[in-house]
């Protein structure tokens, strides 16, 4: 009886949408765990992902299509192909690789500047915080030059997959987002 | 959308489906809509893949958008939308780009989706693996091998096969898991229908173990080229407490048995009882497969043979009409050849002629008729009769062809066959069942001579009223042949005529031509009403009969005035040649001249470069081909079996065999090919004419390192060895490779030069050329042959070798290469050769040889033509009885150097203890040939 009162509701309340999120980032940042650590409460084991992963799952009365799309240089190339009716994307960056963060910072801007995702809002979670060696939010927000994203909503949020800390902070917020902006 | 416009919309046969832009667009909006409508989806899916399985296609780019807005539908967890989504990626996975994309989320379902998809992500994930992933799927299908679930084995084993191509190494990997899944017993999952009330839980089969048949495939293929590991399998699958229950596996691997039998004949013996166990199986199609195969296998002796007919024996009997028919198949492919061990079936046969199925009937009657003796013949025709009206023209084809080598085979009974064959003639029936009584009697009228008049008045009475215009044209060209031999030509110049007064256009100018020849009999009065008829056309409407009767009336007269004998035969020539132009080359040259440029125009084109062939030869061609053709039908599996292996290999060597069934055309088309590229070879240009080409002789085995075959070329002056030389190595490439090839008699034969190959890539092939001065005569020698070379690594990323790698010298002996007499007779055709040995009586040469290799008489008697290169007449190159030990093998055929005729007789006789004696008679015109044969025959 519940579920029914709930879609009913939804339905009046114009929350039964669907709503489509990207998990973008460079290989090895951590996406796939991301995904089915927010799906399944688990810890999944995982290999470099070629082509994608979806996942649905509901959250606070939201239906999320969870796209994980594979990092690797050859596949990158092909994210636009699933851009459109976007509401927002999820950017993982592995915060321990100091090397490659001007590559992560090069494809987030290029992403960004698609007309496709002009109107959605973008996370970033600064992933492996239960490394050593990681940055903090703080700085890899400088080194991405998040500050300079205008007309867009933006967060920066410090998380770690393994421990699933951080996760839902990220994703509540981009609910919000969502519901104010798009819904 | 009103009902009305709705059910027009999905008719299919109102013919408006929508077309392909619309299913197009309608696709690409469903799908990247949010959220998916699964059945909306389902229904433009099944559209989509309509058109595609109707041979529709789309451009790449297309394609390629239509497969990622495809991929996004995997956000919907419906499995129908999910199977229909699978059959979809396969098929575009040919014509679109970037298929890698769903290999994640193929995998993810492989290892956690519903069992009712699996199948079909399996079979979609080997179509997009390239060689860089493949490796990583490794995991997943060794699993899927051995997964309970039999469909899922079954849809893992083959798609397997398609990744051979892939990557063989990694298909390797699961070759345990394969070996498993044959002796695993697998069963379906329990279904909610199995249980219905209904049909209780045992009615359906809880498992086909076709599987089994899946996984023994594979293992074949991957164990092909290592004979000791197939028979390991062989006899791990065939003893008492074998695995394997599905009948389709069993079949398979008695064909694995055949084949291996093939290439190793010792193996036939310890390997019967295994087949003969097979012969009393609970399973039609096993007992069946035994059977063929213990019969289609020459080294059996003939109680294997017997058990194995017995066992058709009793299968001519069964209810079911599909057994019947397949073993009474089997039967008529036997009597081709031995129709004396069939004759034990008789009595089954003959109640099979009244069979409700009437391909069983028939097949049962053609099979007595070649089993028919002289006593029982008559009869049988006579029950023919009376069911031709009621079956096929394709099975009154089979009865016509069973009729036609019949009457070569009983010539006496002519006319009984002549008066069936005259009352099929006047049936109705389509084009290729006339064409067949028709083939038959002109075979009738070429090699049962007692039966030409009859044959050829039926033929007249026949082209009375015949429909069709490509029948009428051969009839009347063989009238214009075999009239004027006849006691009573008028009759046939009437007939003729009559066609001129009465048909199309075609046909007329073809009786105007077969009139023509009648004129050449000699006889005045024939000679004068033939101008008078060929006069009258002289009016014809047509240009091509006026034209054709103006040139015949112009040679008949002048043929008339002239006297010298010389010039009237040459006159005789344009009427009636002996010789015709060996269409094939024709065909060849013509086009070759037609695709030149302008300057080759200048040139007419020379019809003297088109090789003739007289009358004789044409016939041994022919009866050669129709030899032939019965043993191709009785090979044809094992053939295609064979192709079928190595077709993987060697890419599509054994189809192109395949499509040229036709081997005289083969031949002189080869012949012809050789001489292009030779004569394309400027050091070759003035070596003149190309006298013969042998066939390819084998110098190594085939899975070697380095395949050697050679072909021989005689010229006048010269011989040629053609080395084709194939490097089947991965990582090595050969520099400068040489054939040294050295004759034994070296005063005879001197070597001039040799083209080496520069470089041979690794995986290719190329040829080496050596040349020799040869002695006018016949002279045979032997030639021992080193293959040499300098071998390089290579780098297999770039395909090219090493830089400042100066490789090695090495050299490789191959085997030797004989010249043998067969190299310098061609075959030739004899109707009647008692005549011309007693004519060739002025030289005569014989020896007797003991040839211990071998006890097999027919394998004797094929070496022997294949050796000789001459043609068995009067059937001898069948051993009949495989139980005889002795045979007599006639020869006949013509030097390439003087066009002297040689004839054999070859007496063969077998003796358990010491192999086969061999007493050969060579007569001929010219002395050298002969003694040539004499020494070169064992």
């Amino acid at each position: 009886m519940g579920n029914v009162f709930s879609s009913i509701f939804g339905r009046l309340w114009g929350l039964q949408k669907e709503i489509r999120i990207l998990i973008l980032g460079l290989d090895g940042a951590g996406k796939t765990t991301i995904l089915y650590k927010l799906q399944m409460g688990e810890v999944v084991k995982t290999k470099p992902t070629i082509g994608f992963n979806v996942e649905t799952m509901q959250y606070k009365n939201i239906s999320i299509n969870m796209w994980d799309l594979g990092g690797q240089t050859s596949i990158r190339p092909y994210w636009r192909c699933y851009y459109a009716n976007t509401a927002a994307v999820i950017f993982v960056v592995d915060s321990t690789d100091k090397e490659r963060i001007d590559v992560a910072k090069k494809e987030l801007h290029l992403m960004l500047k698609e007309e496709e995702l002009s109107d959605s809002a973008l996370l970033v979670f600064a992933n492996k915080q239960d490394q050593p060696a990681a940055m903090s939010a703080a700085e890899v927000s400088k080194a991405l030059n998040l500050v300079e994203l205008k007309d867009r909503s933006w967060s920066i949020v410090a998380s770690s997959a393994l421990k699933g800390e951080g996760l839902s902070e990220g994703l509540d917020w981009l609910i919000d987002v969502i519901k104010e902006e798009q819904m | 959308m009103s009902t009305l416009s709705y059910k027009k919309f999905e008719d299919i046969d109102s013919g408006s489906l929508p077309d392909k832009m619309t299913v197009f667009q309608d696709c690409l909006h469903a799908f990247n809509t949010s959220p998916v409508q699964a059945k909306r989806c389902r229904l433009l899916l099944s559209r989509l893949l309509r058109l595609l399985y109707l041979g529709d296609s789309f451009a790449s780019q297309e394609a390629t958008t239509l497969f990622f807005s495809i991929s996004k539908l995997f956000q919907h967890k419906d499995s129908s939308l999910r199977q229909m989504v699978y059959l979809a990626i396969k098929e575009l996975s040919v014509i679109s780009e970037d298929v890698l994309m769903v290999t994640s989320s193929i995998m993810k379902d492989i290892q956690n989706g519903e069992a009712i998809y699996k199948p079909n992500a399996i079979r979609s994930l080997t179509r997009i693996v390239d060689a860089s992933t493949v490796h990583a799927t490794e995991r997943l299908m060794k699993n899927c091998v051995v997964d309970r679930n039999p469909s899922i084995t079954s849809a893992t084993l083959v798609s397997s096969y398609h990744l051979l191509a892939v990557a063989k190494d990694v298909v390797k990997r699961w070759t345990n898991e394969t070996q498993e899944a044959i002796s695993a017993t697998k069963t379906f999952p329990p279904q909610q229908f199995l249980t219905h009330e209904n049909y209780g839980v045992n009615k359906l089969p809880s498992s086909t173990y076709v599987y089994q048949y899946h996984a023994l495939g594979l293992l074949y293929h991957l164990r092909n080229h290592d004979k000791m590991a197939l028979m390991k399998l062989i006899n791990q699958l065939s003893n008492s407490n074998s695995p394997l229950r599905s009948p389709l596996a069993i079949v398979q691997l008695i064909r694995y048995i055949g084949q291996i039998i093939k290439d190793v004949p010792s193996y036939a013996q310890p390997l019967f009882p295994v087949l003969n166990n097979w012969l009393r199986n609970k399973s039609d199609m096993v007992e069946l497969e035994a059977a063929k195969t213990i019969l289609g296998i020459s080294s059996f002796s003939s109680e294997q043979h017997l058990a194995a007919i017995n066992c058709l024996q009793i299968l001519l009997s069964v209810p079911r009409t599909v057994t019947r028919f397949a073993a009474v198949r089997i039967l008529n492919k036997i009597a081709m050849k031995t129709p004396e061990k069939i004759v034990i079936c008789n009595v089954e046969l003959e109640n099979l002629i009244n069979d409700s199925n009437r391909s069983v009937s028939t097949y049962a009657i053609t099979t007595l008729l070649k089993t028919g003796n002289s006593d029982n013949v008559d009869r049988l025709i006579k029950t023919i009769l009376k069911f031709m009206n009621d079956i096929s023209d394709e099975f009154k084809i089979v009865v016509i062809d069973a009729i036609r080598t019949l009457s070569l085979k009983f010539p006496e009974k002519y006319k009984t066959m002549l008066n069936f064959l005259n009352d099929c003639l006047r049936d109705d029936g389509g084009f290729v069942f006339k064409n067949a009584i028709v083939e038959a009697l002109f075979d009738m009228i070429k090699f049962v001579p007692q039966s030409r008049d009859l044959a050829l008045e039926n033929l007249c009475e026949f082209i009375e009223d015949c429909e069709f215009t490509e029948l009428a044209v051969r009839i009347l060209h063989l009238l214009g042949n075999e009239g004027p031999k006849t006691t009573n030509p008028t009759l046939y110049i009437r007939h003729i005529y009559n066609r001129v007064v009465l048909e199309n256009s075609i046909v007329r100018s073809s009786a105007v031509i077969a009139l023509s020849k009648f004129a050449l009999i000699g006889d005045e009065s024939i000679s004068k009403s033939i101008k008078i008829l060929l006069s009258r056309c002289l009016n014809d409407v047509d240009d091509e009969v006026r034209d054709r009767a103006a040139l015949s009336l112009k040679l008949i007269t002048s043929f008339e005035e002239l006297s010298s004998p010389d010039e009237k035969e040459k006159l005789k020539d344009f009427i009636s040649p002996n010789t015709k132009y060996s269409l094939p080359v024709l065909e060849q040259k013509l086009s070759l001249y037609m695709q030149g440029d302008k300057e080759s125009f200048i040139q007419s084109f020379d019809i003297k470069s088109v090789p003739t062939i007289s009358d004789d030869e044409a016939k041994a061609y022919e009866f050669r081909e129709k030899t032939r053709l019965l043993e191709e039908e009785a090979n044809a599996d094992v053939e295609q079996n064979k192709n079928r292996n190595t077709n993987g290999e060697n890419n599509g060597y054994g189809a192109e065999d395949r499509e040229e069934s036709n081997q005289y055309i083969k031949n002189t088309v080869l012949q012809q090919q050789y001489s292009q590229e030779l004569s394309a070879i400027p050091e070759f240009k003035n070596y003149g004419n190309l006298l013969h080409s042998s066939s390819v002789v084998e110098l190594t085995e085939r899975e070697i390192e380095f395949v050697v075959e050679v072909i021989k070329h005689v010229f006048e002056d010269h011989l040629v060895l053609q080395f084709n030389i194939e490097n089947t190595l991965e990582e090595s490439e050969l520099n400068e490779v040489t054939v040294v090839s050295s004759p034994e008699a070296d005063e005879l034969y001197e070597e001039e030069f040799i083209m080496p190959i520069e470089k041979l890539k690794p995986q290719s092939k190329g040829t080496v050329y050596v040349s020799f001065t040869r002695p006018s005569g016949i002279e045979l020698t032997s030639f021992t042959n080193t293959l040499s070379f300098i071998s390089k690594e290579v780098d297999t990323t770039t395909g090219e070798s090493f830089e400042g790698d100066e490789g090695f010298q090495d050299e490789y002996q191959i085997e030797e290469l004989s010249l043998t007499p067969g190299d310098f007779i061609i075959p030739s055709f004899t109707g009647n050769f008692t005549h011309q040995w007693d004519e060739l009586s002025k030289i005569e040469q014989s020896g007797v040889y003991n040839l211990s290799d071998s006890n097999d008489l027919q394998e004797i008697v094929q070496r022997l033509i294949r050796v000789l290169s001459m043609m068995p007449v009067d059937g001898s190159d069948i051993v009949t009885d495989s139980n005889s030990t002795t045979h007599v093998l006639k020869l006949f055929g013509k030097s390439i150097l003087n066009s002297a005729k040689v004839a054999c007789i070859i007496r063969l006789a077998a003796n358990s203890s010491r192999g086969i004696m061999m007493k050969t008679q060579v007569r001929g015109e010219d002395e050298q040939l002969c003694e040539a044969i004499i020494n070169g025959v064992a």
